[in-house]
């Protein structure tokens, strides 16, 4: 017994050293693992706090790219709004069109922390529980989509952005329904993210666009994500590997929307007795 | 013996925050950031307590972690560094640090650009590959890990310069 007290008395810098090298190890892996990284993230009450301070004097840098940002999609949604009471057959005309018949549900939030040079890149918005956030609701700007909500606090909540190893979201092609996932290597620059499993049926060409496809509760269909830069087949041969050229700069985000689909529930529900029966 | 502490204190805050607002969001050529925060373990003062000294540098590591969303991976490269110090010290300075009477402002500048490299090399290796956490991807983490560590390298020495007091 004494020797091991001893042993433990002497080696004690190592032993200290073992014992947090262990314990940060662990917090890497536990954030690695999707949803269950609890209370380490920027969305708590400190780091989201002083993010917010210091966002509120920077706020003033931006805001005439803001009001452009702004006043552009005011006029495209205007003259949305200006067509479809001229003509009387729009009720089905434009499929990309994102349709909100009561749905779904939008709030607005501003991001105090933007990450977009690691591999796992979050950021942080500045609306959380309070303001009827939570997990799984879908992020988006005026140009595209821009992540996924996973982690909330009272005040806060982080967003897994699609510029991370660890995202993955239903997609399509806009010409044609052939779907896929949008996932991102780590490996390309902030501007470009990879679309897998498209079949090989699929007409793919560069220039095209693909949006949202509608297999998720989270996004509803046809909101505008990118362009097609290239593509090549897989080395199985059955399905395309396709890199994507964002609309959205992911580098300069400041407002978005946060949707929230009001059916997610029922679906869910729906879905689940199925998944068990087969 | 208090004064010195203070001041750890408040570079420690000091450091985290800078770290935080603004050398995270610098993403030259897109994805390199430098972490000039590794100052604090870079000039802890030498003959101080050890224990404190390792636990210290994971909480400035884990505070980092927190505000960048990584986990833990700050954490580890720092508590290692932390760790291995004494015999960086013991290769970059040799006779100096056997007698305990080192000083960073007296030392000389190649002697101490040694030093900086090799703790902040090992930081950013072990920070980057467990981040990347795949191996696959080796030739990405060792990218990362060069650049990111010039850029650390330089700001560490130019910080130091610039804030260093000399009292001759």
């Amino acid at each position: 017994m004494q020797q091991i007290i001893n042993f433990v008395i002497r080696n004690k810098t190592f032993l200290l050293f073992l014992l947090l090298f262990i314990l940060s190890l662990a917090l890497t892996i536990q954030s690695h693992s999707y949803h269950k990284s609890k209370f380490i993230n920027s969305a708590n009450f400190l780091t989201g706090g002083i993010y917010e301070s210091a966002n509120s004097i920077t706020d003033y840098f931006g805001l005439r790219e803001q009001n452009k940002i702004l006043i552009e999609e005011n006029s495209r949604l205007r003259s949305k709004v200006l067509n479809s009471t001229d003509s009387t057959t729009t009720a089905n005309s434009n499929v990309d069109s994102i349709s909100y018949h009561g749905t779904y549900k939008i709030l607005t939030a501003k991001i105090i922390n933007n990450n977009y040079s690691s591999s796992k890149n979050y950021l942080t918005i500045n609306k959380g529980e309070k303001h009827g956030l939570k997990e799984d609701l879908g992020v988006m700007t005026s140009k595209g989509i821009v992540g996924i909500i996973d982690n909330t606090s009272n005040g806060y909540a982080r967003v897994l952005s699609i510029l991370n190893t660890k995202s993955r979201i239903n997609a399509q092609l806009k010409l044609s329904n052939h779907i896929g996932s949008l996932v991102w290597d780590g490996k390309t620059s902030a501007n470009t993210v990879q679309l897998i499993d498209i079949s090989k049926f699929a007409p793919v060409r560069e220039g095209d666009t693909i949006v949202t496809g509608g297999q998720s509760t989270i996004f509803p269909q046809g909101i505008p994500i990118g362009t097609i830069e290239n593509f090549i087949l897989d080395i199985s041969g059955d399905t395309y590997t396709v890199n994507i050229k964002l609309f959205n700069d992911m580098t300069n985000l400041k407002h978005v929307y946060i949707i929230e689909n009001l059916d997610a529930e029922e679906i869910k529900q729906l879905e689940n007795p199925v998944d068990e029966q087969s | 013996m208090n004064s010195l502490n203070f001041n750890s204190i408040i570079r420690f805050v000091l450091l985290i925050l800078v770290q935080a607002l603004l050398f995270n969001h610098i993403n030259f050529m897109g994805y390199i950031n430098p972490y000039p925060y590794l100052l604090f373990i870079l000039l802890f003062p030498i003959n101080n307590n050890r224990t404190l000294f390792i636990f210290m540098s994971f909480m400035l590591g884990w505070f980092v972690d927190l505000f960048s969303d990584s986990g833990g991976v700050h954490a580890a490269g720092c508590v290692t560094i932390a760790f291995i110090r004494p015999a960086v010290l013991k290769f970059a300075f040799g006779m100096i640090y056997e007698h305990q009477t080192i000083k960073f402002n007296n030392t000389e500048f190649g002697n101490r650009l040694i030093y900086f490299s090799i703790l902040v090399f090992i930081h950013h290796f072990i920070m980057f590959t467990l981040e990347i956490f795949n191996i696959s991807n080796i030739i990405l983490i060792l990218q990362k890990t060069l650049f990111s560590s010039i850029f650390t390298i330089l700001l560490c020495v130019l910080i130091s310069v610039l804030f260093s007091n000399k009292q001759r």
